[in-house]
């Protein structure tokens, strides 16, 4: 160790590009993974817009059927396994989770490290089906049996992309379990634990204990696609729905994986911006388990139409419309918290009120398609891109930039221009219903997803939503731009610009290499109650 | 640890901790499991729905040969809860001796495994080859499934010998001792795993009535 470096944060202990990309400090992996993230992020977007684009008319615009087919793959695949499972747990969990504790890194440093490589390699081989052999794969990011077996497009590599993938996302699961229950300041049980940390923990076992699956299930179509065996046919006594429980059984949970993070940022956003301690801590953090546990018994829902016996059928819709109860515990907390609270409107609190906004159109149409009469005619619509863009974009994706507007301030010790974060965010919400809201429409109306054309009677609100695609970039880039611009220029800003009273706000910003300059001391009556001057 | 700042945390993620690194084997060993759990269930599935096919194609495995390796197993997984017996009370000879052993041991099975593959192979039950494609309804899925577990299995074995490998290297730099033996528990952990699986996959695929 060095010494005399008493003041130096953790950007100025080491410079260079070396002592990023092998650095074991877990602030220095966050910031990686947010790099690497936002830049596949991006390319989802293009991708997104690309879409938009083609289908702004009936028939081709811009694009052929095929290629359609593997750009609206590629987008599946970068957004879900390259963006959204390991956003807010890779980026935030890693950096704030240690600090959150009190203590100075995760359980295994040089293992986290690993974890952002394998995310690297596994997503150079997703981004390399681009450019060899017959291009993306074009079977949608599901990888449904028997056309994943037969395409001649490049879905071995990308099934292998996600196997690696699931690697990364296991190790972190894993580092935070450990983590949680190793390195708690002296004195935080679980119970005084911010709830960002309890949602990162539910989350966590999800990945450890579903991602396996998907593996194994991957390989499978790995093995099909070398040795043609015809695993999931059935004239040789294989059954082709089987495939689909496999990957649901993980991929339902996953999606779990997505959503609870964000449940632990707006548990985080709403006591700062409201001035008081959470509404029901005991209920939010169980909650968050609750919602982990049943989540792994919901998965037959997406396979309704696929054959399933009509008692299977009746439990599984049931199951899923117990998973409304947990998260309606949560929304109903959150809604309390701001209750008689001294709420400071500032930027990261608007993403959280449009997440509670956003989720709940997301969450309730989800209960629509959870309810089998209504599913037979909405499965496979517009309706489901809708919905899931709700609950994923509407419901994570705001989370997280909520998160990153949020903690700015913190990780870079720097203030980015407010005004203009708030009109962004007013384009970027805007536009994000003008884009997916018409989707809810159209797909009651019948239009079906996955088409690079449509009939003409779904002509106009299809134009609306193109239309809301250019606002929504639009405030996108604006917001984007801005942080970028407060990173640079913005002013230099004190340990707690917000007023917090959580534990990550009593550190420097941005932090010491060892998070703290001074022994955390934990606050009578949990949490949330450290006291500024 | 102490930081730069002076600072010493005494939750610090940078210092030793036994128990958090038999924590993270035994969370990574849940995955090993989940992962051969979805084999299982589609072995299971296919089963029930071949009955016949699979009871008529598990009779072309050699029990005599599976029996071995299971017991070829069953002794290593004691031989490496000998060798942590023998480093908790400081006896770093037999430990590493007893680890050599257990390694010995793993090229046994896969030496065993190997003849077995062979004479699948020149059956032509292979996926892929002339006489699997031809196989009744249920049979070839039978044999996809022993090559597919089996071979997965195998690399298992694989690896388990090369963490030992690895903690027999760090025994004799001196690097675990008495006070120091989670890297030998772990790969205790991992060993017995591979065992585990073992003992399930060879009824499965090797006694069926």
């Amino acid at each position: 160790m060095t010494t005399a470096t008493t003041d130096l944060n953790f950007f100025q202990v080491k410079r260079g590009l070396f002592s990023w990309i092998f650095s074991i400090d877990h602030k220095r992996i966050g910031l990686l993974y947010l790099y690497s993230l936002m830049t596949f992020f991006l390319v989802g977007v293009t991708l997104g817009v690309l879409m938009r684009l083609e289908l702004l008319n009936p028939g081709k615009d811009i694009m052929e059927a095929q290629t359609y087919n593997q750009v609206f793959t590629l987008h599946g695949v970068i957004m879900i396994f390259l963006f959204i499972i390991p956003s807010i747990p890779a980026v935030f969990g890693n950096f704030f989770l240690p600090i959150m504790l009190g203590t100075d890194d995760v359980s295994f440093p040089r293992l986290n490290l690993l974890s952002w490589w394998i995310y690297i390699i596994g997503s150079i081989m997703a981004l390399s089906t681009l450019v060899f052999g017959d291009g993306p794969a074009d079977t949608g990011w599901t990888f449904y049996v028997p056309f994943s077996v037969n395409t001649t497009t490049n879905v071995t590599m990308s099934v292998l992309a996600a196997f690696v993938l699931g690697f990364s996302s296991i190790l972190t699961g894993l580092n935070f379990i450990v983590t949680i229950h190793r390195l708690r300041a002296p004195g935080m049980s679980f119970m005084k634990m911010p709830l960002f940390a309890w949602s990162l923990y539910a989350t966590s076992w999800i990945q450890l204990l579903a991602t396996p699956i998907i593996g194994i299930t991957l390989m499978m179509i790995v093995a099909e696609r070398f040795f043609g065996v015809g695993l999931f046919d059935p004239s040789i006594g294989g059954d082709p729905i089987l495939y689909q429980h496999l990957f649901w059984i993980y991929s339902h949970p996953a999606v779990y994986i997505m959503a609870l993070p964000a449940f632990g940022i707006i548990s985080e956003l709403l006591p700062t911006f409201s001035q008081r301690t959470i509404f029901g801590y005991t209920a939010i953090a169980f909650s968050s388990l609750a919602i982990a546990f049943v989540g792994y018994f919901v998965w037959g829902h997406h396979m309704f139409t696929s054959g399933m016996s009509g008692t299977g059928r009746i439990v599984f819709s049931i199951m899923t419309f117990l998973v409304a109860i947990p998260t309606a515990i949560k929304v109903f907390n959150w809604v309390a918290t701001l209750y008689k609270g001294s709420i400071n409107v500032q930027p990261p609190l608007l993403y959280a009120l449009a997440f509670i906004f956003l989720f709940s159109i997301g969450g309730l149409s989800g209960l629509v398609l959870g309810a089998l009469a209504t599913d037979i005619h909405l499965h496979d619509t517009y309706f489901v891109v809708g919905h899931f863009h709700y609950v994923m974009f509407g419901g994570t994706g705001f989370a997280f930039f909520g998160a990153l507007h949020y903690w700015f301030p913190k990780i870079w010790g720097k203030m980015y221009n407010i005004t203009v974060a708030n009109i962004a965010f007013v384009i970027f919400f805007i536009g994000f219903n003008v884009l997916y809201f018409p989707m809810l429409v159209v797909g009651l109306m019948g239009m079906p997803r996955r088409y690079y054309d449509y009939l003409p009677e779904f002509h106009i609100p299809n134009m609306i939503s193109t239309f809301g695609s250019w606002i929504l970039v639009t405030g996108l880039l604006l917001m984007l731009g801005n942080l970028v611009a407060g990173l640079f220029n913005g002013k230099k800003t004190g340990r707690n610009p917000w007023n917090s009273i959580s534990l990550e706000w009593q550190t420097p910003s941005p932090p010491p290499l060892a998070n703290f300059d001074k022994l955390p001391e934990l606050p009578e009556g949990g949490p949330y109650n450290y006291k500024n001057d | 640890m102490e930081h730069a700042t002076g600072l010493v945390l005494p939750n610090s993620g940078h210092n030793r901790d036994a128990e958090a690194s038999k924590m993270g084997m035994w969370l990574f060993l849940f995955t090993e499991l989940l992962l051969f759990g979805g084999l299982f269930l589609v072995y299971m599935v296919y089963r029930m729905l071949n009955a016949e096919a699979f009871l008529l194609a598990s009779f072309e495995l050699n029990i005599a040969l599976g029996t071995i390796n299971t017991v070829v197993l069953l002794v290593s997984s004691m031989t490496i809860a000998m060798a942590i017996t023998a480093i908790q009370k400081g006896d770093r000879k037999t430990s590493v001796l007893l680890l050599y052993v257990t390694v010995a041991l793993s090229l046994v099975f896969m030496v065993i495994k190997f003849f077995e593959w062979s004479a699948k192979i020149n059956y032509g039950y292979f996926p892929g080859m002339e006489v699997y494609q031809n196989l009744p309804a249920g049979e070839s899925l039978f044999f996809f499934l022993y090559f597919f577990m089996t071979s997965l299995h195998a690399l298992h074995v694989i690896i388990g010998a090369v963490f030992i490998a690895v903690v027999i290297y760090r025994t004799n730099k001196g690097f675990v001792t008495a006070e120091k033996y989670t890297l030998t528990e772990n790969a205790g952990l991992y060993w017995h795993l591979v065992d585990l699986i073992w003992i399930f996959l060879f009824p499965l695929l090797y006694l069926i009535h």
